[in-house]
């Protein structure tokens, strides 16, 4: 069993010489593809191609800049798009870099034994999705259609949803909820009803006053935010970041709180406690929107800054001066929600205490605090209605995680496990758009999992880690080369966006949209896809929504009139989306579900001598681990370091640009060494290293070996057990300096 | 006119996105820049600050490059813009030696190249491709000699410095502080 699915490196076949290249040139698209003078710019003869970006979750509008030589020269952010108002970040701009990575998957690959040796073949679309749709047939006539699941990350993500939802399941997961954003949500939907959404409902091009807590914009690349933080900084709002490392938002901060790692909830509950007792949150707001302010009164009457000093090593004054801006900026203020949250296993609470202190000083739905969105529908191609399975992803939770709203990709992972007595069991993935092997913690669970798969296939446009562990790879091509689903926002302006190929699909790549089609009108679901061409779906939704694909071609995007108010209206009746209709300060689902109904600071594990809290967080010029092998973006950041104190660094005597392994708590020791970085930006009980590097999948022959994967050094995981999210920031390392396998020679 | 660029240090955020967009805007060749950003950390933790910029070629108004090179390669443009006319560039790297911001590369064709200004782009009235894409418009970009240019009235409202005065090359990317 266990080698069964023995990992095969895709570049050790030499594919890359075999396959077929299609030439980009002359392929002529549509009313945007005709040879236009497209901006004052550009030479005469260039095409200017709508699309929206696929490097990050944000999805900026822009245009692909394509030459008479059909070469992608520039891509350039649509001037209409609120999200990125023609500025794309540098992964966008960097975005053709994906569509020319020479270690691109280029053609169908299938498992095979040769020689006793496992390994892949070339193979035609036929052949591969011939095998799939069998494949799905068998396990769907042995343990029900319900054992297919899919794990799934960005665009392609859509298709194969609808693919499964047809075929009988709903379990599909997404690591974007319980490895990143789903304490938020949780903690702010049991607060105010609704969460922060995506791209956040956050005022703060508006706001007086921004309050990040372990959010470090301007690292993170949200396109539109740090856009917003820019302008907030050009009119003098007060920036206050919590964070044990100098952030690059930090150092635009006037304040900068650096904070002990895994103590912020101490911080947030004494911030509370000061609003409170010195009477300064926003009184006539929470009279008439909130709901358990007097338990909550009482609930923080003990935690006092000096309290909180000593967990937080925050001083009191310095806790007591930034409660007091806060207050003098409400309800212009926001304490922001952050995304990527799952760090202690106590990560709803720690949300909901933010979002306690943005319902007492009254940001929600107010300017320069947390606004309202609106945005347009696009209704579904017509199709049948889905069956209804038979079970679903919620039984795999065995009355865990009472308040997961989505999908928890751990659950579906055990229940691809076979225990004696199962009844949910997971037999078939597929995996598209997300390298689970570098995103998801617990290693060994997740190969235990995908030796037991009896299907495995995984799309991606990238031979990433996970390519290797699958039965079938099915190449997808890039954003830059096909038509995708629109995208609809909700935020301060509802609006659409088109994407459309600025060129054709090279080698053997096909669109997830046609890979979808194909898998269903072999499994019999034919009438689930009664079309024959995407833009026929397309030109249908756009219809319902007053456009058409000649005018999205030619514009990109869309906005439309807003119908409803952006923020409350002064002191007007507002009803929250919560049980009751107001904001939960106390919140009686959490109570009745067993839990803290308000939070409360629970010590955390603390690193042992010679150990470092392993942190880890975004650098701009890179997404996840995808673009790690993007030519256009590795020149800016080819891998990373680990950032080290430099009494640390003294301490074990760390030169600069010295390469170390990281160890950690458990003993697992890095891949790869990684470059030491001394500098003065990080406490000395932590160290830094940006998310994304140490792949370790050859046939990634740039990023190949370089820098250190966290995600392989968190073993140990703290679950939210409101919500089953993933908390990752309770591992410690330490630092090996000579090669590791040469010392367990000796 | 005086092209000059001003870079708000209170804004930038570091991101590179200047130096992606060169690139593609003007086929820098992958490995090479016209543009590049430097982190500065100063202080003690947690008396810590950073200073961020994004740096390219100063166009000084006192270059070095085109006093040194042999054959008239490097020349001033209209407004001030330092160029190098890549034909009759023989590619000797006095000027690379000359430049005290480093702002100059052998290109692999076998010339030198540098930052142009986006003089193509300026030339129809647009920003320069960086100043363009940031997404943080810490950039401003200006004739010094139009008083109702932004690039005049930040410079009038903020302190600001440049780079390396003490080499006398009257630099004109002036960074607000």
């Amino acid at each position: 069993m266990h080698t069964r699915r023995k990992f095969i490196k895709i570049g050790a076949l030499g594919l890359g010489a075999t396959a077929l290249t299609t030439g980009a040139a002359n392929w002529v698209v549509g009313a945007a593809g005709k040879p236009t003078k497209s901006s004052s710019n550009e030479p005469l003869g260039w095409r200017r191609v709508p699309t929206y970006c696929e490097v990050c979750f944000w999805k900026c509008a822009g245009w692909s800049y394509v030459t008479p030589e059909g070469k992608i020269q520039k891509i350039i952010g649509n001037d209409d798009d609120p999200q990125c108002n023609g500025r794309l970040c540098p992964r966008g701009t960097g975005g053709v870099g994906m569509y020319s990575d020479p270690d691109r998957l280029k053609t169908p690959l299938m498992r095979v034994t040769k020689n006793g040796e496992q390994t892949y073949r070339e193979a035609s679309w036929e052949e591969a999705l011939d095998f799939i749709a069998g494949k799905m047939k068998e396990i769907a006539a042995k343990h029900g259609p319900e054992s297919m699941a899919l794990f799934n990350h960005g665009s392609p993500g859509k298709y194969f949803t609808h693919l499964l939802n047809a075929f009988g399941s709903n379990n599909v997961a997404a690591p974007s909820f319980a490895q990143c954003r789903g304490p938020r949500d949780t903690g702010f939907e049991l607060t105010f009803g609704e969460s922060v959404s995506s791209p956040e409902v956050t005022d703060i091009r508006d706001t007086r006053c921004l309050v990040l807590i372990g959010s470090h914009i301007g690292e993170n690349m949200h396109n539109g935010q740090v856009q917003e933080m820019s302008e907030a900084i050009d009119k003098g709002a007060v920036i206050i970041t919590v964070d044990p490392r100098l952030s690059t938002a930090a150092s635009k901060s006037k304040f900068w709180l650096p904070i002990k790692p895994s103590t912020d909830l101490a911080l947030l509950l004494a911030w509370i406690h000061v609003l409170i007792d010195d009477d300064l949150y926003n009184k006539q707001y929470v009279a008439q929107y909130a709901e358990g302010f007097n338990e909550l009164k009482e609930h923080v009457r003990d935690f006092t800054p000096e309290w909180a000093y000593g967990i937080t090593t925050i001083k009191p004054e310095l806790i007591r001066h930034t409660a007091r801006e806060m207050a003098n900026a409400a309800p212009s203020v926001i304490i922001h929600p952050g995304r990527h949250t799952t760090w202690y296993g106590d990560d709803v609470q720690r949300s909901r205490a933010i979002a306690i202190l943005n319902g007492i000083l009254g940001a929600w739905g107010n300017r320069g605090g947390i606004f309202f969105k609106e945005g347009i529908k696009i209704p579904d191609f017509p199709r049948p209605e889905y069956p209804k399975p038979a079970w679903s992803w919620q039984d795999t939770l065995n009355g865990r995680y009472p308040f997961a709203k989505e999908a928890i990709t751990n659950t579906i992972i055990e229940a691809s496990i076979p225990k004696p007595g199962m009844e949910h069991l997971i037999k078939g993935w597929i995996v598209a758009g997300t390298n689970l092997v570098v995103s998801i913690p617990l290693k060994e669970q997740l190969m235990q999992a995908m030796q037991s798969l009896d299907l495995l296939v995984v799309v991606d446009t990238m031979p990433m880690e996970i390519t290797g562990y699958a039965d079938v790879v099915l190449p997808e091509c890039t954003y830059l080369e096909r038509y995708d689903d629109l995208r609809a926002t909700a935020h301060r302006e509802p609006t659409i966006a088109l994407r459309m190929p600025a060129v054709q699909p090279m080698y053997q790549t096909k669109p997830a949209w046609w890979i979808s089609k194909q898998i269903g009108e072999r499994l019999g679901l034919g009438a689930y896809y009664n079309y024959k061409d995407f833009k026929e779906v397309l030109e249908w939704q756009l219809k319902q929504v007053g456009s058409s694909l000649e005018e999205m071609e030619r514009i990109g995007l869309k906005k439309y009139p807003r119908k409803t108010p952006v923020y409350i209206e002064s002191g007007a009746a507002y009803k929250f989306k919560t049980a009751s209709g107001k904001i939960q300060l106390k919140s009686s689902e959490l109570q009745a579900a067993g839990f803290d109904a308000m939070p409360v600071y629970t010590p955390h594990p603390q690193p042992e001598d010679g150990f470092y809290r392993l942190i880890y967080g975004r650098a701009p010029m890179h997404t996840f681990s995808r673009t790690a092998n993007n030519r256009n973006l590795v020149a800016l950041m080819p891998e990373n370091s680990v950032w080290v104190n430099p009494q640390v660094a003294e301490l074990w005597g760390l030169r600069k640009d010295q390469h170390v392994w990281l160890k950690n708590q458990s003993g697992v020791v890095s891949n790869f060494s990684v470059k030491v970085r001394i500098t003065e930006r990080i406490r000395w009980d932590s160290v830094y290293i940006v998310h994304g590097f140490g792949h370790h999948h050859k046939p990634l022959t740039y990023a190949f070996g370089r820098g250190v994967n966290d995600t392989e050094l968190i073993s140990r995981v703290a679950t939210d057990p409101i919500m089953g999210g993933t908390g990752m920031r309770g591992n410690f390392v330490t630092f090996v300096k000579t090669e590791p396998k040469k010392e367990a020679k000796i | 006119m005086r092209y000059a660029m001003a870079i708000d240090t209170r804004k930038c955020v570091g991101c590179s996105d200047c130096v992606v967009a060169c690139q593609t805007e003007n086929d820098v060749p992958l490995g090479f820049c016209r543009d590049w950003v430097k982190e500065v950390v100063d202080g003690t933790y947690p008396n810590v600050s950073i200073e961020l910029r994004s740096e390219r070629c100063n166009h000084c108004a006192n270059s070095p490059c085109v006093r040194c090179c042999p054959t008239g390669a490097s020349h001033f443009e209209d407004g001030g813009i330092v160029l190098v006319e890549h034909n009759k560039c023989i590619g000797c790297g006095a000027c690379i030696e000359s430049c005290p911001y480093e702002a100059r590369y052998s290109h692999p064709d076998g010339y030198v190249d540098k930052c142009t200004f986006c003089i193509h782009r300026v030339r129809q009235g647009s920003d320069p491709a960086c100043v363009s894409v940031c997404p943080t418009k810490c950039m401003y970009f200006g004739d010094l000699e139009d008083p109702n240019s932004k690039l005049v009235n930040v410079l009038k409202n903020r302190k600001y410095k440049s780079l390396a005065p003490e080499a006398g090359t009257k630099p004109q990317i002036f960074y607000l502080l």
